[in-house]
């Protein structure tokens, strides 16, 4: 498999942008490196998507959104809960199923839910979200309300009928929703060119009447800048499909051997890794000191070692509650 | 009082939704300008407009997925599912997400969903559109799963599955559209069974498409008739009540015999009224083969008032 060049660099954003958006993918890189260890260490079970490789994405688009829009996102959502605004407190007492958790416990890595951020989870049925996201979009545009609803999901997603289905709704309907397929190139270990006789992800949402747009997902700079012209798409035209090239770094989840990819491929896209680039890039254009970056850097550690402290004091919901949450209470 | 028809019921209770209601908004295959496969919302898109009467086209699982998201959203959708057998398209929306996102956010969420759908058999309509899976919904923790039996419940049972906080789905009977009788338009809950006919000698337990059956073979054989029109969750509190006094019990239902509903009625019978009983519970069930195209063989393999009546005879020796 070829491997593109590493990030053009083409878009170049503010320095106090570019810093906060190095700090976002800081954040989310340290808390799921100590999730891999909290993993192996046995407080966190269950299955554990890590997003490391891919943070440019979540961190570009969740930039771009307002605090009204919705956000829909997968079981690959720690990033994504983090960025909108979820703390990151929240987010690890979720893993270790504790009930000050953002789901209260209940849900654990895959199903990360927040109300005050309108984040809609958390769905961990591949394709699943995305006709969630177009009643979302549809409610809004009934209200007359001024949201758009931001739907991530991988590529895998494309060959589920789901997306066929929420791509037809929204372009028939003309909904304010903007769908950020996160191409990573792998349905768990099934390669795009073994699954789909069309690889061309773009032309399958266009052939919908849907608008598309494609960016490198490993150039922070780049997403953020598409992102934003998607969600001004969305809410003054309709709905928008943007392919977002990515790559995983890790395993599928915690269990799986990798025996469906060649480390040397693994390890020629780390050389395009987003953090990295995006750190050397930020210093080649004086943006970012060695000093700045290690301050982001211990900023984000810190971080992650509250947000493990608050999980480790959280406590287990009582036994006795076991029934909860399964419908209203009268 | 005037008599309308059980179709005329659901018409007329979908219209007042949608005038009391802005949130409220009737979405599915046909529902528009066709008037509904089975005519309950002709009329409306004429009286509400295609925003609010909305068809879609042929994809359960992406509408019934935009109708939990618009609920989520703040409206307050009817998403129309055609048959019971087309939800099955929808099965993972309604399965997966609607019944388990208030559980799965920890209680931030919940979808105030109304999915309606025709259900049963009785018209010739062969294997793929007679079938009776309300059971299997009922099955699932997180959705209340509501039958109209009667005219009055056609008319009221709509506007309570709305004011429910949850999704709620609400299946229709196309064998009972013509059947005609008072509704009220006053409030009806759907949390409690009903006893539709007072008898001495046995307990049948039904709903939805077999009630005029059971009423029938009740007429032969003195019973007692409790009405579930509730699915999930059960009130099974008239139905034991009902047996201290007949101290026998045949349960009656459309759906298939084995893992059916039926047969959750049985058990909780046995775990609750087992010292009640003078007979082991018996049921009457559909024959376990798919619904075939002949009359004869339709009629044969679905509860029927005789099958009833031998069924009661056999629990007295």
């Amino acid at each position: 498999m070829k491997v593109p060049p590493p990030p053009s660099g083409r878009v170049k954003l503010p320095a106090e942008l570019s810093l906060a958006l190095l700090a976002d993918m800081l954040r989310i890189r340290r808390m799921e490196e100590k999730c891999a260890e909290l993993y192996g260490a046995g407080k966190i079970r269950g299955f554990l998507h890590l997003y490391i490789g891919e943070e440019a994405v979540a961190a570009g688009a969740m930039r771009a959104l307002e605090k009204e829009d919705n956000v829909v996102a997968t079981y690959r959502e720690h990033g994504h809960a983090l960025l909108r605004g979820v703390s990151m407190d929240a987010i690890m007492a979720e893993m270790y199923g504790k009930q000050e958790g953002c789901s209260g416990g209940r849900g654990g890595s895959m199903h990360l839910f927040d109300a005050a951020t309108r984040f809609y989870g958390g769905n961990a049925i591949v394709g699943g979200g995305l006709p969630l996201a177009a009643g979302l979009a549809l409610a809004a545009k009934l209200q007359i309300e001024k949201r758009v609803t931001a739907c991530f999901f991988g590529e895998g997603a494309v060959a589920e009928g789901a997306f066929h289905e929420s791509m037809n709704l929204a372009a028939l309907w003309t909904l304010p929703v903007a769908y950020f397929c996160e191409n990573n190139l792998y349905a768990m270990g099934t390669a795009l060119e073994r699954s789909e006789s069309q690889t061309d992800l773009c032309a399958k949402a266009a052939s919908y009447g849907m608008a598309t747009l494609k960016v490198d997902g490993m150039d922070v700079a780049a997403v953020h800048e598409t992102a934003q012209r998607a969600r001004e798409y969305a809410a003054k035209k309709g709905p928008i499909f943007v392919e977002l090239q990515t790559y995983r770094f890790r395993a599928h989840s915690m269990f799986d051997p990798e025996l469906y990819r060649d480390k040397a491929e693994i390890e020629q896209w780390k050389t395009r890794g987003p953090i990295h680039t995006f750190t050397a890039r930020l210093k080649a254009q004086k943006q970012l000191t060695e000093e700045r970056f290690l301050e982001l850097d211990a900023a984000a550690q810190a971080e992650v070692e509250k947000a493990v402290a608050f999980a480790e004091a959280g406590t287990w919901e009582p036994i006795a509650d076991l029934t909860k949450h399964v419908i209203t209470p009268a | 009082m005037s008599l309308i028809t059980y179709r005329e019921a659901l018409r007329q209770a979908l219209d007042e939704a949608l005038a009391k209601d802005e949130r409220v908004f009737l979405m599915g295959e046909d529902v528009g300008k066709y008037g509904g496969t089975y005519a309950v919302s002709k009329g409306l898109l004429e009286k509400y407009g295609p925003e609010r009467v909305r068809d879609t086209p042929l994809s359960e699982l992406g509408f019934t997925g935009a109708g939990i998201g618009a609920a989520l959203g703040g409206m307050r959708p009817i998403v129309e599912v055609m048959t019971v057998n087309f939800s099955l398209l929808a099965l993972d929306q309604i399965v997966n997400t609607a019944a388990l996102l208030r559980h799965m956010s920890g209680g931030q969420f919940s979808v105030p969903l109304v999915v309606r759908m025709s259900t049963g058999a009785g018209r010739q309509l062969a294997a793929q559109h007679s079938h009776s899976l309300e059971g299997w919904y009922a099955h699932i923790p997180g959705i209340k799963i509501v039958a109209p039996a009667t005219v009055e419940d056609a008319r009221g049972m709509l506007a309570a599955a709305l004011a429910d906080p949850d999704p709620v789905l609400l299946f229709e009977y196309p064998a009972l559209f013509e059947t005609k009788g008072e509704a009220s338009g006053e409030k009806v809950d759907i949390a409690s069974s009903k006893v539709r006919r007072t008898g001495s000698k046995v307990t049948l337990v039904t709903y939805g498409g077999c009630l005029p059956k059971a009423l029938k073979a009740a007429e032969v054989v003195d019973g007692e008739v409790i009405d579930l029109r509730v699915l999930r969750p059960l009130d099974l509190a008239p139905v034991i009540e009902s047996v201290k006094k007949t101290r026998r019990v045949v349960v009656v239902d459309e759906g298939w015999r084995s893992g059916g509903l039926a047969a959750e009625v049985m058990a909780r019978l046995s775990e609750q009224a087992f010292y009640e009983l003078d007979a082991p519970v018996a049921r009457v069930c559909s024959e376990e083969v798919p619904m075939p195209y002949p009359k004869h063989l339709e009629e044969a393999a679905l509860p029927q008032p005789e099958k009833i009546v031998a069924a009661v005879k056999g629990l007295f020796g």
